[in-house]
């Protein structure tokens, strides 16, 4: 027989809940205690409203540029909050929301975005990753870790979040590759926005979708409306067990949309059209969340209210906080800290030549 | 004692450091069945299994990214890349993310492990196979890149790698993996990373050289001190980061000349920075220019050509009888 089908598993749905009017399929929507509801809500308000304050202090120049989150608070909440604090969390640079979810001081976040390290406080148990940047490249990582838990005896999973942008990376495909080819538990959370920057989601791939991508690795995927609590996290919910159980990894397609600018230095009014924001602001993933949570009585208006000013107070609260550590960070002295476990004789001399020029008020550092 | 070949020593550092620490693990193409393609990982999957000598797929990010991932989650592993000439599909995760983990989380997460790369010209191999970008690495901070010379060597460097808590590039000189044999100890030995040593002891002038460079260094002093009855102090210097400048300065202070022999290309070449050292340390007791004697601002060329490229003991001698006779 020289030309005959092959038989591939190409089994790829498409999963939605909780509608952009709030009313969910109750035939597959998951069990969640109201305490857990009004938690997932509340940090998605939270990282919604942490964003309009960063905003704020960007333009007014006390903080520096950042990824705002708005938008895909949803994609961020309902995945993470599948994994258990034991597991691992490798983001991307806009888990604003995520970050917030797993214990994350927004004192911190806000050390961070004014220019200084030691905004990344990782606790000594943290299984958590800082931001990383060059996009794509900490999926690698989450596969290694996620194998690492394996070969050590423990049933921990790596969870790791990446954009639409991100599947067009080589490392997109080898982490997906190793994962497969070593059946590691991770979970990969493509959090498709529709733009990378400024580039729209047509441009980066022909793929009628970014989950399918899985499928020639040998892995299970499944395209979520990101923008639903629940389906992001029944989908996640999945994928975590599958991982732990099997240690077999899934590609989570979470379509989303950016509401704000990629980041506070550009200006999305260049590439796209207002009304396509328009048509995005009404599948809301807070509002139709707000609207289910109100119609079932676990969020009252007096509620969210109160939800409301707590947050405020929140932010506020690490506004005042980061600032005063701000206040007490040497200029010089920690630019030279923790290239190495042990610092080289070669970094020593560096370090006290560039503090004696701070002394002196600045010159020469050759 | 056991007499050894360079990639034998390295073989059996492998095998003592992953005896010793079950969180070692071997990866990379063809490490495993195979044993390597230089035989540097001959026997380990027998030894110690599938799970910690483990052939990946044909990817150097990959392999890289995963393996600082195992890194963080409390393993110590030791990739390598087929031929530091692939190496450069995986470099953005080591500038990008090895190389600044334990900066980026202000100490919390260090990524302990050893690249394994055989480097250089002079074995006839095809392109991508000779070159010498050893600069590319020693440029990132946070980094350290050690070269061996001997099998004595890279045996005791590549322990001292395996428990550097940072990661470490290990450039393997692929010309001296069967070119000699040397006495190796019975027991485990380290070499402090960032320490050079005297390989040659003279008072005439000083030659500074690293890696498959060192034998070259070594033919040019003793032909200068049959022919010439000068003695040249040769300098191995092991570590290109951290720099042990502090041997290498000394040295010249006390004889005033200087060679400095690399195979990669001169413009920007280790020996720009050697040759910054002595400025900045031994600028005063100079009695000539520094001398480079390196490979030419060219790639490699193909095999047929490439003794042309390298530099040669009748060059590194040449160089020699100028600066002394400046």
């Amino acid at each position: 027989m020289p030309r005959e089908p092959i038989e591939i598993d190409l089994e790829l749905n498409h999963l939605s809940i909780l509608d952009q009017e709030g009313t969910v399929d109750e035939a597959l929507m998951p069990e969640i205690p109201d305490e857990l509801l009004r938690r997932g809500f509340r940090t998605m308000l939270l990282a919604r409203r942490f964003d309009e304050r960063r905003l704020t202090l960007q333009r007014s120049g006390q903080i520096g540029t950042f990824a705002p989150v708005n938008g895909q608070e949803a994609a961020q909440i309902g995945t993470i909050g599948a994994l258990r604090p034991s597991d691992w969390f490798v983001p991307s640079y806009r888990e604003t929301a995520a970050n917030l979810w797993r214990g994350t001081d927004p004192a911190d976040m806000l050390v961070f975005d004014a220019g200084y390290n030691e905004g990344v406080n990782l606790p000594e148990e943290a299984r958590d990753l800082p931001n990383a940047v060059p996009v794509g490249t900490q999926m690698l990582q989450a596969v290694g870790i996620a194998h690492a838990a394996r070969l050590r005896g423990s049933d921990d999973v790596a969870m790791t979040f990446f954009g639409d942008g991100a599947t067009s990376q080589g490392d997109f495909h080898e982490a997906l590759n190793f994962a497969a080819v070593f059946d590691c538990p991770v979970v990969f959370v493509c959090q498709n926005n529709q733009y990378a920057i400024s580039v729209p989601r047509s441009r980066q791939t022909a793929s009628r979708t970014l989950a399918q991508k899985a499928i020639a690795y040998g892995l299970p995927a499944l395209q979520v409306d990101g923008n639903d609590l629940f389906a992001c996290h029944v989908a996640a919910s999945e994928a975590v067990a599958r991982a732990r159980r099997d240690g077999r990894a899934t590609l989570i397609e979470c379509v989303t949309y950016r509401l704000e600018m990629h980041t506070t230095a550009d200006d999305p009014t260049r590439y796209r059209e207002d009304d396509e924001v328009e048509r995005w602001l009404e599948r809301d993933p807070l509002k139709r969340l707000a609207t289910y949570l109100a119609d079932r009585g676990v969020l009252d208006k007096d509620g969210r209210e109160a939800m409301e000013d707590e947050i405020e107070e929140i932010i506020d609260d690490a506004w005042e906080r980061a600032q005063a550590r701000i206040a007490e960070l040497d200029s010089v002295g920690p630019i030279f800290e923790h290239i190495h476990a042990e610092p080289t004789p070669e970094l020593v001399r560096q370090r006290e030549r560039w503090l004696d020029d701070a002394d002196r008020g600045g010159g020469d550092h050759g | 004692m056991a007499e050894l070949t360079m990639v034998e020593a390295i073989n059996q550092a492998l095998h003592e450091a992953m005896e010793a620490d079950e969180a070692v693990m071997v990866l990379g193409e063809d490490v495993g069945v195979d044993g390597g393609i230089f035989r540097a990982t001959q026997g380990l999957i027998e030894a110690f299994g599938e799970e910690r000598v483990v052939d990946t797929p044909l990817a150097e990010s990959g392999i890289l990214g995963f393996s600082i991932g195992l890194a963080l989650n409390g393993m110590k592993p030791v990739p390598e890349m087929q031929f530091s000439g692939f190496s450069y599909l995986g470099f953005h995760q080591l500038e990008s993310h090895a190389s600044r983990m334990r900066w980026r989380t202000q100490g919390r997460f260090g990524v302990p492990m050893v690249v394994r790369m055989p480097y250089g010209a002079g074995v006839r191999a095809l392109e991508h196979h000779s070159e010498s970008r050893e600069v590319f690495y020693a440029h990132m901070p946070g980094l350290k890149i050690v070269v061996p010379s001997t099998p004595a060597n890279a045996r005791a460097l590549l322990h001292a790698a395996i428990a550097d808590p940072d990661p470490v590039v290990f450039f393997e000189p692929k010309a001296s993996y069967r070119a000699f044999r040397e006495e190796v100890p019975d027991a485990v030995e380290e070499i402090e990373i960032g320490r050079a040593r005297t390989a040659r002891e003279g008072d005439d002038l000083t030659v500074i050289a690293f890696g498959a460079m060192l034998p070259v260094a070594l033919e040019a002093a003793e032909t200068l001190s049959g022919e010439d009855g000068r003695e040249a102090e040769v300098i191995d210097l092991l570590s290109l980061s951290p720099l042990d400048h502090g041997t290498v300065t000394r040295s010249v202070a006390r004889t005033g000349r200087c060679v400095v022999v690399h195979e990669a290309p001169m413009s920007y070449g280790p020996a720009g920075e050697i040759c910054a050292r002595i400025n900045e340390h031994a600028f005063l007791t100079l009695e000539a220019p520094v001398a480079r004697v390196t490979g030419p601002d060219i790639h490699v060329p193909f095999f047929a050509r490439e003794e042309h490229f390298l530099p040669d003991a009748a060059r590194v001698l040449a160089a020699c009888r100028e600066t002394l006779a400046f």
